[in-house]
């Protein structure tokens, strides 16, 4: 899968009260969510993103609370990517079970700057920076977690776990 | 092995883990909460089963938005009910429930040796107890209701050591606090953090429960405690099932060890916006406050309140503080009532509010407008936590809370209590 968009840029520890504020959990609708994405830290965020866009930070994002509610904000603002150098473990978990693609690559954090367009081919973890003319490649997922993906999530991965069970 | 490795690899067909490995691990107890069943319950029905593996293996707790604050929580607190009733899933209502992380432990749920996920990142809380628990998202915890089971790496281990005795007003929150002051948000990440020495020897169960809460604050997957006296003692009366205690090997292999000598500590604050920004209280400065809360699953326990009681007896909360105070479960607050505890804070000028996690997350019961500022016993001060984007949170324990809230400003107990 080919992803492109335009960089959004954050620092360290973008913590999940900033991505989605507690205060809007008495809903679970991804688009309800969506309108209060990245509210704790960037109140321009819901206006200006576009489809494809792409979400970067430093270390740890993502860090905090359990909230699903967190990468299904970011999912449904459109969001196709999220880089970073790490990423809080909770949050990985989430964002790979739902589908939200997380690339972890600490040169394409030092080299790519807010407002970069971005290309990324997923399987290959290619990240070219098109605004800059530079090439990075992410680091390839754990074996156990490439099959997760591949089964499209853990939902798909638990429901032939199970009919494998039963047979 | 370490201890939380001999605990996960007894929960898996394998004699031996370690760190790094993909394992699929049986688990003890699942939970979930208001916020987040709704989530779980919707991806559980997409899976296709009926029924979850074992009613007696699955908790739900609506704890934070209730009693319901508004219409779409009392919405969602609806569906959780409505699916626990139809599961036969363990299930508090309001009027037996307190919040999550006090509740399980005192209800006999969470034992030493087992295994225990929650759709919660403060399920780590459990650790205390010698348990192996760690807060994931909902679409993990719908599919562990479905197959009993779920996929884990095999953390490292970080041991930490605490040399020396505690000074007075000092407890576990200053301990973790002065942890994560040390090593930052992400110095334990993806690791279990085993708490070990003599101070927290000395600590009570309250305390180390206060720790384990907040081993998430410095990223970790788990905190762990080895199991002792005052663990039995605690769990003796409570267990309605058998446990296993679980040792480290003498030879076990830690990623890390972290010794500090904690004699000469003093009681620590977390300055806005991280659990990492902690200072010592003499040197937080002058800093005036609108209000206090004292409660959450970091500090909602009895000698929570209790220490709180030993600050406000016979002292009056300060004209322009709002001290608001939460007893962590209906058993907290039933005991704080027989002790006179509740008595002390409404002659102080507190208000004593039901169990709820409430103000913890911005969510009811105490949220803060613009430019305003709260001490508070909870474990997050990130931006807007407590509401505004504006308003400012600093954590600290309950007697620096309390004392805070007599003097209007940050103080240490000492200058209060003279
Ligand atoms: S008290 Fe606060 S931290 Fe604890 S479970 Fe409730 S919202 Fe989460």
């Amino acid at each position: 899968m080919l992803l492109k968009g335009k960089v959004h840029k954050y620092g360290a520890d973008v913590n999940t009260d900033a991505i989605i504020p507690a205060r809007y959990l008495n809903v679970s609708e991804p688009a309800e969510l969506a309108k209060h994405c990245m509210e704790g830290i960037d109140k321009d965020f819901v206006s200006t993103v576009k489809p494809g866009d792409i979400i970067m930070a430093i270390t740890n994002f993502g860090c905090g609370s359990s909230r699903e509610h967190a990468p299904l904000a970011i999912k449904a603002a459109g969001v196709s990517c999220i880089i970073a150098k790490t990423f809080a473990r909770i949050f990985f978990r989430n964002a790979i079970n739902i589908g939200l693609p997380l690339l972890e690559c600490d040169e394409a954090v030092d080299k790519t700057k807010a407002g970069d367009i971005l290309e990324i081919e997923l399987a290959s973890g290619k990240i070219k920076n098109l605004t800059g003319g530079m090439v990075f490649t992410a680091k390839p997922y754990p074996d156990f977690m490439a099959e997760l993906i591949a089964a499209g999530g853990l939902i798909e991965y638990t429901k032939s776990r199970l009919v494998s069970r039963r047979i | 092995m370490t201890l939380a490795e001999k605990i996960l690899a007894s929960h898996t067909d394998k004699k031996k883990v370690s760190p790094g490995e993909f394992v699929t691990v049986r688990v003890d107890l699942i939970l979930a909460n208001d916020v987040t069943a709704p989530i779980a319950i919707k991806e559980f029905q997409r899976i296709g089963v009926d029924k979850v593996f074992d009613p007696k293996k699955v908790v739900m707790v609506p704890d934070h938005f209730v009693p319901n604050k508004d219409i779409a929580s009392a919405e969602q607190a609806k569906l959780m009910r409505d699916f626990c009733y139809e599961q036969g899933i363990i299930y508090f209502e309001v009027g037996q429930m307190g919040i999550e992380h006090v509740l399980l432990p005192e209800q006999g749920l969470v034992l030493p040796g087992d295994v225990v996920i929650g759709a919660d990142s403060h399920t780590c809380t459990y650790g205390a107890l010698g348990t192996f628990a760690t807060g994931m998202g909902s679409t993990d915890i719908a599919a562990a209701m479905a197959t009993g089971d779920v996929w884990m790496k095999v953390p490292p281990t970080i041991k930490l050591v605490y040399h020396g005795g505690l000074g007075k007003w000092v407890g576990g929150k200053d301990l973790i606090l002065y942890t994560i002051g040390d090593i930052g948000v992400d110095g334990a990440l993806y690791s279990v953090m085993e708490f070990t020495g003599e101070a927290i020897d000395s600590l009570s169960i309250d305390g180390r429960f206060t720790i384990a809460n907040m081993a998430i604050e410095a990223g970790a997957k788990a905190g762990i405690f080895r199991v002792d006296n005052k663990t039995q003692l605690y769990i003796k009366s409570r267990a309605k099932r058998p446990y296993r205690v679980y040792e480290p090997d003498s030879d076990a292999e830690y990623a890390q060890i972290i010794d500090y000598d904690v004699s000469n500590i003093e009681p620590q604050v977390a300055l806005p916006h991280s659990p990492a920004n902690t200072k010592p209280v003499s040197q937080v400065g002058d800093i005036e406050i609108n209000q206090t809360v004292i409660g959450s699953c970091t500090n909602g326990r009895l000698e929570d309140l209790r220490l709180a009681a030993r600050i406000l007896k016979r002292r009056k909360v300060h004209p322009r503080v709002r001290c608001i105070i939460i007893p962590g479960s209906q058993q907290v607050y039933l005991d704080a009532l027989t002790e006179g505890l509740i008595e002390i804070f409404i002659k102080a000028g507190a208000v004593v509010s039901t169990p709820t996690c409430g103000p913890c997350l911005g969510g009811h019961m105490g949220v803060l407008a613009d430019g305003e500022r709260c001490i508070s016993t909870t474990n997050r001060n990130f931006v807007g936590r407590m509401g505004s984007l504006e308003s400012e949170v600093y954590l600290s324990n309950p007697t620096v809370a309390a004392a805070s809230a007599i003097a209007g400003r940050i103080v240490s107990p000492e200058e209060v209590v003279t």
